[in-house]
């Protein structure tokens, strides 16, 4: 113990032994804590920004999940009292409550969980008569006739009062009668027949009643109501029309909601398409075999907005036809867009969504399946356990539940289905589609909606032909600019020069796009249109003028010449590029004058050339300023830091400092040019705030110097706040986001491995 | 000739060429901000003309733009009728003012048609607090209607008494907003806090009749409270109504307009230099302090630069740490191999991703997942209206935090790799631990490096805007985001940024034309912000190179 202590000289000074181990269990813990701290914090970081990624991803995905169509449990609707058959199906927007209206003319409502009747509504039918046919609106306008056998109509409208009693959503179904509560007559010869078809419509002009029978006679009724703003009470003002009989009998009719066009279908496969914009004298525009030869038409339906046709025929095929306009005669024609895959039996129903161009078909096998017109896909098809027809299918407004009824079955079966992203399929998304309106297949991008009806067009291809182009036109006026530059700099500059240079032009980097892209398009963009051959001028004039300025230096008396030492030539030059800026922006109007009539910008759009004030041009201009310091300042530093005996090698075997420069010097840092090239594309590719500002923000397809574009990041800062969250246009501007993101990470990825290869290379050498 | 064009020399001036373009386009540029957004404030002359033009004359009365010049058939196609063997022509902008007169803001003028200019010393400008400003000669000063003076306004009575009225009047308007912006806001806080706190407990199931009764005692307070301010604000606008001046416009007809619409007004025609000068400084101070009017096209713009500084001070203070954090792993504690140089070269490169894919991140993780999680459990009396669940100032700050990580991570590790490995091995071989030498050698001697590193963050935080579009900047802000209401800094609040009112302003507003110059000095604040960041963050960065230049040797 004595001796211990003894050996520890300086003991008194020391803590003692105890204090002394527990500092270091202290310093030792603090070192851990440090450790994992630190180590926590930093893994913590790398992992949020790979969380970008991730998140992205994850918000993309849902776009191509596949869709799922799942049977779901039978249900048995008391049928008590009721079992005549089912004319029509349909479920409301809550999908709580299903609807079953019945031939007798009753409406059993019906819970769609557990089948329960909670409602039953009939609708009156003149004694001693039954319906005969049953005709229905689109499906969002709930408007439904029915035929009497004594050729009467009955119209009606389904409506939901929704209550709140307790804070529980209670929804109660109600008819009213748009068009009176008595039935009514179409006019004319058609008086006294029962028909065969019928279809209503709530369109553009008010309400429309067609109505074929067997014999191949079309009636057509218009009701225009006008509502009294002072009394409240509806006017109708009612018109009768018919058009030529067909001389077949009519299995289907439709009208469109523009009341432009009439469809009657026979039993045969033939369509009649008439126009019937000038009412009085209808026009029949076309008599189409819809099928191939020898099969009927079995089922037709209009898709959302009655701009396009799906038939369904006996053989199973099922086809979309739209009205394409006729560029010379200005007229509408049916024409054939494109197939879905052919169910293996007649089509019997089909059964169009409310808020996009969805729809269900079934067969007579008992197949169910579920199309989208915009993306030509047929999402899923599922087979019912009973091969029985299908005689009916509901679709509710939020496109997540159908109801299926087959024939000879009492039981209803729902459909739950998750069908979230329809409309973005691959080719969808990059390749030509063929909207409805159109006169033939396009790459668009118009998202926005002005209703339900409205196809939505999610074309990425103009968005990235827009990014592509602005880039281009950036990377044309950056990339000679800036490693010329650089080439000057780094090689030629004098120190004292350089001093200043490199931090002013990295300077650049650092104001904002914002102050840029505001200066473009309020600033530049209509400077340029005034003066545009000021930009053709400069081009010419200006590196000619560089080179005469130097030559005329160089056969300057030597006694000035040595007044400025060498490497002070970009000094030199500023004067002169001032100077000859001044005199293009000067001369631009005699120019114009002498050559281009007066106005170069009228010429070229005499010429044919269309011209936007906020063009690429403007674009390439304030974003090949802003792409500039980018690429100067990496390219730089790559031709700087070219080892020196290299260059002193060359010059003392007797190469001229230029052939040095590109045969040595341009030949060792080309990969830091390269990368220093790809880091600026990336940075013009993701460049939002000036081609928001100077761009015009149109989204065309064309490379077209003096139009303007659209680019994806641009898109994304328009657009993303005012669309609905988790939508499918909400995904696709992820989509978007995601594609820019992996495209300059790929790029910044490329450029900074061949920068480091360089940099090993440079210290081998 | 052909020896020099051997010898390359063409290519060597045609390089030296790129260099001065590219420095011409800097520096005119900023040369172009720094001119437009000073001349702003400036008090320009009052131009009055004939302008006789398609057979019609007019008086003009208006302040010279700018002046450009065409060719004449530009303007033929225009429908301009000229002369014949006129090739160009040169064409004036004015800016008319008088916008609820005439209608029209700015017009051309074409140089053929116009008479002599004169500058009519009486000539007097009003800013006014809506429909812009207004160009006229001073007749008459009106007390609640009645004519009390009449004059010419040119250094008169009538000159010297509108000014004093137009103070009083305006200092009852400063008091008039003073209550309304902050004694009102505070109440409307506190009874929107009140509601909250009812909801609160109504959640809980804690809505006792006690709770009840006290809640309502505090509305009933405020509300006593409110209709007392209301009175003395009535009071007030009855006051400051009071006076109105009668002003004869270029047409001779004559308009009538209170006091309590002007903000200012001077006879620019009438100043002396010396007086121009100062009207200059307290013109540019009103527009550094003051608040936006009229869609902001008029006014000031310190909401916006307040935002700015609010936001960029909460960034700072969130990036700082983590980005130090995660250099100090990368470079001192994760083992070196390939997995490392993979993390490390991706961390660099989220540098070179475009902005607006985090303004996408932030808007869909941040606000839409992490913000309405946050409602849900911290904030359920607020709902359905989001706190944290829609764009704010805490959720732009974070978003441009991510944004500017790769920049402070990149900076610290080159400061720390900067430090000599004598000075490290030096402190082990004293005894220490590795965090002891890495919390008190290391980290002290890279600070620079780190200061460095914040500071370029904050000049690209300040400059960016696209990201900002998605997730809390707005066109206006109807408070500050740090006021007197407890907790005195609202991180929920939407805020105004310098970089988005540029783009707002310029783009999106009804007056663009009128507002352009307000925007050239918005432009001119942002860019010697930004400027003077970079400039500060190079000068320390020079400054230390060469200090462990000097240490290393």
């Amino acid at each position: 113990m004595a001796q211990q202590t003894s050996s520890t000289p300086h003991s008194d000074v020391l803590p003692s032994e105890k204090k002394r181990a527990r500092l270091r269990k202290i310093r030792r813990f603090k070192d851990g804590f440090s450790f994992f701290g630190v180590g926590f914090g930093g893994l913590g970081v790398i992992f949020s920004l790979a969380l970008i990624f991730l998140y992205l991803f994850y918000e993309t995905f849902p776009l191509l999940k596949p869709v799922s169509m799942n049977v779901g449990t039978e249900l048995s609707v008391p049928a008590s009292g009721d079992p005549s058959p089912t004319m029509h199906m349909v479920v409301d927007r809550y999908e709580e409550l299903g609807a079953r209206f019945a031939q007798s003319g009753a409406i059993n409502f019906f819970n769609v969980a557990d089948g329960s009747l909670t409602d039953r509504i009939s609708v009156t039918i003149p004694e001693g008569e039954s319906v005969s046919s049953f005709g229905r609106s689109e499906s969002r306008k709930r408007l439904f006739v029915y035929g009497f056998t004594d050729g009467s109509l009955m119209p009606v409208k389904l409506d939901y009062d929704i209550t709140y009693p307790g804070g529980e959503r209670h929804v109660k179904p109600k008819l009213t009668f748009p068009l009176g509560e008595e039935p009514i007559r179409l006019g004319g010869d058609l008086e006294r027949r029962s028909f065969s078809a019928l279809h209503i419509v709530d369109g553009r002009g008010g309400y429309a009643i067609a109505a074929g029978n067997e014999q191949g006679e079309i009636g057509l009724a218009l009701f225009e109501t006008r509502r009294n703003m002072l009394l409240g009470t509806v006017e109708i003002n009612r018109q009768d029309y018919t058009l030529p009989s067909i001389g077949e009998p009519i299995r289907q009719i439709l009208v469109d909601d523009a009341l432009r066009n009439l469809i009657a279908i026979d039993r045969q496969g033939k369509l009649y398409h008439f126009s019937i914009v000038d009412r009085a004298n209808p026009e029949l525009i076309d008599v189409l075999q819809v099928v191939d030869d020898g099969e009927q038409v079995t089922a037709a339906s209009f898709l959302v907005g009655a701009r396009s046709l799906i038939v369904g025929g006996s053989d199973g095929s099922v086809r979309q036809w739209m009205f394409v306009r006729d560029d010379q005669t200005n007229k509408f024609h049916l024409t054939y867009i494109r197939s879905f895959e052919r169910q293996p039996g007649a089509i019997t129903f089909i059964e169009p969504e409310y808020s996009r161009k969805g729809f269900i078909t079934g067969d007579d096998q008992g197949q169910v399946a579920l199309h989208y017109g915009t993306s030509n896909v047929t999402l899923k098809s599922v087979q019912l356990e009973s091969n029985a027809p299908i005689n009916r299918i509901a679709i509710s407004p939020i496109n997540g539940l159908a109801l299926v009824k087959q024939a000879g079955r009492d039981e209803i079966l729902p459909l739950h289905i998750d069908n979230p992203h329809p409309q973005t399929t691959l080719s969808s998304l990059w390749g030509k589609v063929w909207y409805e309106g159109s006169s033939e297949p396009d790459f668009v991008w118009q998202s926005s909606s002005a209703d339900d009806a409205f196809e939505s067009k999610f074309s990425l291809v103009p968005l990235s032909v827009g990014t592509l182009k602005a880039a281009f036109f950036a990377m044309l006026l950056a990339t000679p600019l800036a490693i010329m530059g650089a080439i000057y700099t780094a090689y030629f500059m004098a120190p004292t020069m350089r001093k200043v240079v490199k931090p002013s032009i990295e300077l650049m980097e650092a104001l904002p796009t914002v102050i840029l892209g505001f200066l473009a398009g309020i600033w530049l963009a209509p400077y340029i249109e005034n003066h545009l051959p000021l930009v053709f001028t400069s081009l010419i004039l200006i590196p000619v003028g560089m080179v005469l300025a130097g030559f005329a230096w160089k056969n300057l008396p030597e006694g000035i010449r040595h007044r400025v030492p060498a490497g002070w030539e970009a000094l030199l030059l500023v004067p002169v590029v001032i100077l000859l800026g001044w005199f293009a922006v000067a001369s631009s109007p005699w120019i114009e004058l002498a050559l281009f009539d007066g106005s170069m910008r009228q010429w070229l759009t005499d010429v044919g050339i269309p011209f936007d004030q906020r063009n690429a041009l403007i674009v390439g201009i304030a974003m090949g300023f802003a792409v500039i310091p980018t690429i100067f300042s990496i390219a730089e530093d790559a031709i700087y830091s070219v080892p020196k005996h290299l260059t002193q090698g060359s010059l003392a075997l007797g190469a001229t400092p230029w052939q040095t420069m590109t045969k040595v010097v341009l030949l060792t840092a080309s990969p830091g040019i390269f990368s220093a090239v790809m880091i600026g594309f990336g940075r013009a590719v993701g460049e939002t705030m000036i081609v928001l500002m100077a761009s015009g923000n149109s989204p065309i397809v064309n490379f077209n110097i003096f139009e303007g574009m659209r680019t994806l990041a641009a898109n994304i800062a328009v657009e993303l706040p005012e669309t609905a969250v988790g939508s499918t246009h909400f995904r696709v501007l992820f989509l978007s986001a995601l594609v820019l993101l992996v495209f300059t990470f790929l790029l910044n990825t490329l450029a900074e491995v061949v920068r480091q290869r360089l940099r090993k290379r440079y210290a081998s050498l | 000739m052909n020896n020099w064009w051997k010898s390359g020399g063409p290519y060597i001036w045609l390089n030296a060429g790129a260099v001065s373009v590219s420095m011409v386009m800097v520096f005119g540029l900023i040369v172009l901000i720094v001119i437009r957004g000073m001349g702003n404030f400036w008090p320009h002359a009052i131009v009055q003309f004939d302008y006789q033009a398609n057979g019609q004359s007019e008086t003009v009365i208006g302040a010279l733009r700018k002046t450009e010049t065409l060719t004449a058939q530009a303007l033929r196609d225009a429908g301009v009728v000229l002369p014949e063997d006129q090739a160009l022509v040169t064409r004036h902008l004015f800016k008319l003012a008088n916008r609820d007169v005439t209608g029209r803001d700015f017009a051309y003028f074409i140089e053929n048609f116009m008479g002599e200019w004169s500058y009519p010393k009486a000539l007097t400008v009003f800013e006014r607090r809506q429909w812009g400003d207004f160009y006229g000669f001073p007749k008459a000063l009106l007390e609640r209607g009645e004519v009390i003076i009449e004059g010419d306004g040119l250094d008169d009575a009538l000159w010297a008494e509108f000014n004093a009225r137009l103070e009083r009047a305006n200092n009852l308007a400063e008091e008039i907003r003073h209550i309304e912006r902050h004694e009102i806001g505070a109440i409307n806080y506190q009874i929107e806090q009140i509601r909250l706190d009812k909801r609160r407990a109504e959640l809980k199931n804690e809505l006792t009749d006690a709770v009840l009764a006290e809640l309502d005692q505090r509305r009933e307070a405020l509300n006593a409270e409110y209709a007392q301010l209301q009175e003395r604000l009535n009071a007030l606008a009855s006051q400051v109504s009071r006076d109105a001046i009668v002003m004869e416009v270029a047409g001779g007809e004559e308009v009538t307009i209170a006091l309590q619409d002007i903000v200012k007004a001077w006879q620019p025609n009438n100043m002396s230099v010396m007086s121009k000068v100062g009207f200059y400084l307290s013109d540019f101070k009103d527009f550094i302090f003051g608040y936006p009017r009229e869609a902001n096209t008029e006014g000031g713009i310190f909401p916006a630069i307040f935002g700015t500084v609010t936001m960029v001070f909460v960034m700072s203070i969130i990036v700082t740490p983590f980005g130090v954090l995660a250099a100090i792993y990368l470079r001192e504690y994760a083992r070196q191999g390939p997995l490392l140089k993979v993390i490390r070269i991706s961390v660099y490169n989220l540098a070179g991703v475009p902005s607006i894919v985090f303004g996408v991140f932030g808007l869909g993780f941040f606000v839409y997942i992490v913000g309405g999680t946050i409602d849900q459990v911290f904030y359920p009396e607020a709902l359905p209206s989001p706190t944290f669940g829609s764009p704010g100032l805490f959720w732009a700050s974070l978003t441009l935090a991510l944004l500017t990580l790769p920049v402070v991570i990149v900076a610290t590790e080159e400061g720390l790799a900067r430090i000599p490995s004598t000075v490290r091995q030096g402190s082990l071989a004293l005894g220490a631990t590795k965090s002891e030498t890495l919390w008190k050698v290391v980290v002290p001697l890279a600070t620079p490096a780190m200061m460095t590193g914040l500071i370029l963050a904050i000049a690209r935080a300040a400059g960016e805007v696209a990201p900002l579009m998605l997730v809390g900047v707005v066109k206006l802000a109807p408070s500050l985001p740090i006021d007197g209401n407890f907790p005195y800094i609202h991180l929920d609040r939407q805020i105004m940024h310098l970089g988005f009112h540029i783009y707002d302003v310029g783009f999106q507003s009804p007056h663009a034309e009128a507002a352009e110059q307000l925007v050239y000095a918005t432009s001119l604040v942002l860019v010697v912000l930004i400027v003077g960041l970079n400039l500060t963050a190079i000068y320390i960065r020079n400054h230390l190179r060469e200090k462990y230049r000097a240490e290393g040797d």
